[in-house]
């Protein structure tokens, strides 16, 4: 299955330019994301990847505006087909979510609702942002689990998502997911909860429906493997800001900033077992997010930590080959010591 | 010579040390959907398993999600009985085994380390209580061991009053290993214990458990899905498929030189964090396994790019050659027929 790759030329679908969010907390203001800017175009694919609490599926919410109500939004501009998400209200939104910004969630049993079927859940995103007849709706709804590798769609359509298995479920999302005509799919961890095989037949289908219909693809993960194997541009997510950014090739290739470095480290590779060496490892924990950040949010955890770490603000520079990253050390200078040896403590 | 995986009868261990731990046909049959007017329909979890585990060794069991290999860790664990077959525990049968002297010397580490620990004890109490329950040492000695066992698995002494919901996920899992260590353990059963934990935690539970294993010569059995864990941590490997083990032997040939078509899908199915690669071809039917009504001849077949006529009726023989174990017609060389 060839990949047709997006074209450098094209306007981009969506423009994300300063974007934060904060949340409010007793103790103040928690910063969730913080200047993050991205943009995709059409059969382009980004991943937002990090950890836990990194911030990346609150950047998701974002853009679907589905932030919980103690959280503020602002940016520069969000620029969605000539709209601005971070202005428009929220009848507005309500036409373009689920219609021209497709949304997937990581767990298909709990998004989708238990007590409707299939049919029901398919159709009603359509009669919602088209209108028309019910027919219509079931026969685009059959078409389009056809499209999703589904057998037989009309049987399956009068099922309630507990009869299916996982991998039928994401199937399901996908399809309910393409029942409008999205520009743009943003999806969750998507294939979390599968098994392997399932997980790599879900993203041949999410790529080759992409490349059919045109559609940018956020891909919010925490598994790099799925990241290197997906990603045209990525952005490596720590604490609320991205910190590497630039092609899954760049990123991978030559990873720059010392957290990325660190979490690749951190994978097991191919042929590699214990008897011969430890998996790198990031000691330490997340700082907390609330109230003024300053200096380099990765600094309590990283390796090569210096004295001006702690100072002002960090922003993405370009490294050599062309990405960005968020470090005050030179590309060359933020090699982690290697692997440590057999024995040594965890 | 033992083998770590090998078929029924298990020779006894020549050089004089008995297995670890060894099962023998071991057979989970569950009733689904049982009433008082039926008796169910009967869901065969876990099919004529047996393995065997030498002192200090580490074997992976492999598999898709509702492939059994939970069932079996359950089994293995004395929490639930099997149907048929026999498991031993070193060298003895588990059923002439006390509950509590079996415990000491079996012990489970869990997937999940929010749901595994008790929210309302300490972690003190939550690490002391297996030395409680088997009455082991004075209170003093207990506070001691408790203190010793933190420190071997890198929690910090202060944490000693804390409660779960006060940890993160990677400590909590050092809970869950310490609570199993504290009462010397020789086998350790881990249930996908880094499955839920971020990249960077999983590597340093990875990293402990290898420390571990070195420095107190512990058998660990580690049920896992992802195979580059399970490459980087075991020396053999069990890959089972609704209930059976269709292939077996050490991890460097079963991984670097995959025999069965099943094994090759699964490490075919393995993201590295290669990009360019693009996204690989795994060859498997999108039939989905179903245990309630499991097919014939192999169980594999619906899904298997390679079967013969005969693998959908006539069931594939095991294969067991030194530590190397096959379930596939593809690889009887011997004529059946």
């Amino acid at each position: 299955m060839e990949h047709r790759k997006y074209d450098p030329a094209d306007a981009p679908v969506l423009t994300v330019e300063g974007m934060n969010v904060d949340i409010a907390v007793p103790a103040g203001a928690l910063h969730a994301v913080t200047d993050v800017s991205f943009s995709v175009r059409q059969r382009e694919t980004l991943c937002l990847v990090g950890e836990s609490g990194c911030g990346k599926t609150i950047t998701s919410l974002a853009l679907m505006r589905l932030l919980p109500r103690t959280a503020k939004l602002t940016a520069r501009k969000i620029n969605f087909e000539g709209h601005d998400l971070g202005r428009i209200s929220e009848r507005q939104m309500a036409r373009l979510r689920g219609n021209r910004i497709g949304m997937i969630f990581q767990d298909p049993m709990t998004s989708l609702n238990p007590v409707y079927t299939i049919g029901d859940q398919l159709e009603e995103v359509y009669l919602r942002h088209r209108g028309g007849s019910r027919s219509a709706a079931r026969k685009r709804a059959e078409y389009l689990l056809e499209k999703v590798g589904i057998i037989n769609p009309g049987q399956r359509l009068g099922q309630f998502p507990h009869q299916l298995s996982g991998g039928l479920r994401q199937r399901m999302m996908i399809a309910m997911m393409l029942m409008c005509e999205p520009k743009i799919i943003i999806a969750d961890e998507p294939t979390t909860a599968l098994d392997v095989t399932v997980q790599v037949q879900i993203l041949q289908l999410l790529r080759s429906l992409q490349d059919e219909f045109n559609m940018g693809m956020i891909l919010i993960t925490h598994n790099l493997g799925v990241v290197a194997r997906m990603a045209d541009q990525v952005a490596v997510m720590y604490a609320g800001r991205v910190v590497e950014q630039g092609s899954a090739e760049d990123v991978f290739r030559n990873p720059v900033h010392p957290y990325t470095r660190g979490l690749l480290d951190c994978m097991p590779k191919r042929g590699q077992v214990a008897a011969n060496g430890r998996l790198g490892s990031i000691p330490g924990i997340v700082p907390s997010l609330v109230g003024q950040q300053r200096g380099c949010s990765f600094r309590n955890r990283c390796v090569l930590q210096r004295q001006a770490c702690s100072e002002g603000q960090i922003d993405l520079r370009p490294a050599s080959s062309g990405h960005l990253y968020r470090c005050i050390l030179e590309p060359a200078a933020t090699v982690l010591p290697t692997t440590l040896p057999v024995g040594s403590a965890a | 010579m033992t083998a770590a995986v090998l078929s029924a009868p298990a020779p006894q261990a020549a050089a004089g040390e008995p297995l670890a731990l060894e099962t023998r046909d071991l057979t989970k049959e569950f009733r689904i959907g049982r009433k008082w007017y039926s008796s169910g329909q009967p869901l065969r979890a876990v099919d004529g398993v047996s393995l065997s585990l030498r002192k200090g060794e580490v074997l992976a069991i492999v598999g898709e999600s509702g492939c059994g290999k939970t069932t079996l860790s359950r089994l293995m664990l004395g929490l639930q009985q099997p149907s048929a077959g026999e498991i031993f525990v070193g060298g003895e049968p588990l059923t002439n085994v006390d509950r509590k002297v079996f415990s000491r010397r079996v012990q489970p580490v869990f997937q999940d380390p929010y749901s595994s620990l008790n929210p309302r004890k300490t972690i003190g109490e939550i690490i002391r209580d297996p030395l409680q329950i088997h009455r082991i040492g004075t209170s003093a000695e207990q506070n001691a061991e408790v203190e010793a066992i933190m420190e071997r698995v890198g929690l910090a002494r202060r944490l000693i009053h804390s409660y779960p919901s006060q940890l993160s996920g990677g400590q909590r899992q050092r809970v869950a290993i310490a609570r199993a260590l504290v009462i010397k353990p020789e086998i350790i059963i881990c249930d996908e214990p880094t499955s839920a934990l971020d990249v960077s935690v999983q590597a340093q539970i990875l990293n402990l458990l290898q420390s571990l294993r070195e420095q107190m010569n512990l058998t660990y059995l580690f049920i896992s899905h992802d195979l580059s864990v399970v490459e980087y941590m075991s020396d053999y490997v069990a890959v089972m498929y609704l209930g059976r083990i269709v292939e077996a032997g050490p991890a460097a040939e079963v991984l670097r030189a995959p025999r069965h078509p099943y094994t090759r899908a699964l490490l075919s199915s393995i993201l590295t964090a290669d990009p360019g690669l693009g996204l690989p071809e795994v060859n498997l039917g999108r039939g989905f396994p179903d245990p309630l009504n499991p097919p014939n001849g192999c169980r594999f077949h619906p899904r298997c790019v390679d079967a013969l006529d005969k693998c959908a009726t006539v069931m594939p023989r095991r294969i067991v050659s030194g530590s190397e174990l096959i379930e596939c017609h593809l690889h009887d060389t011997a004529a059946t027929d």
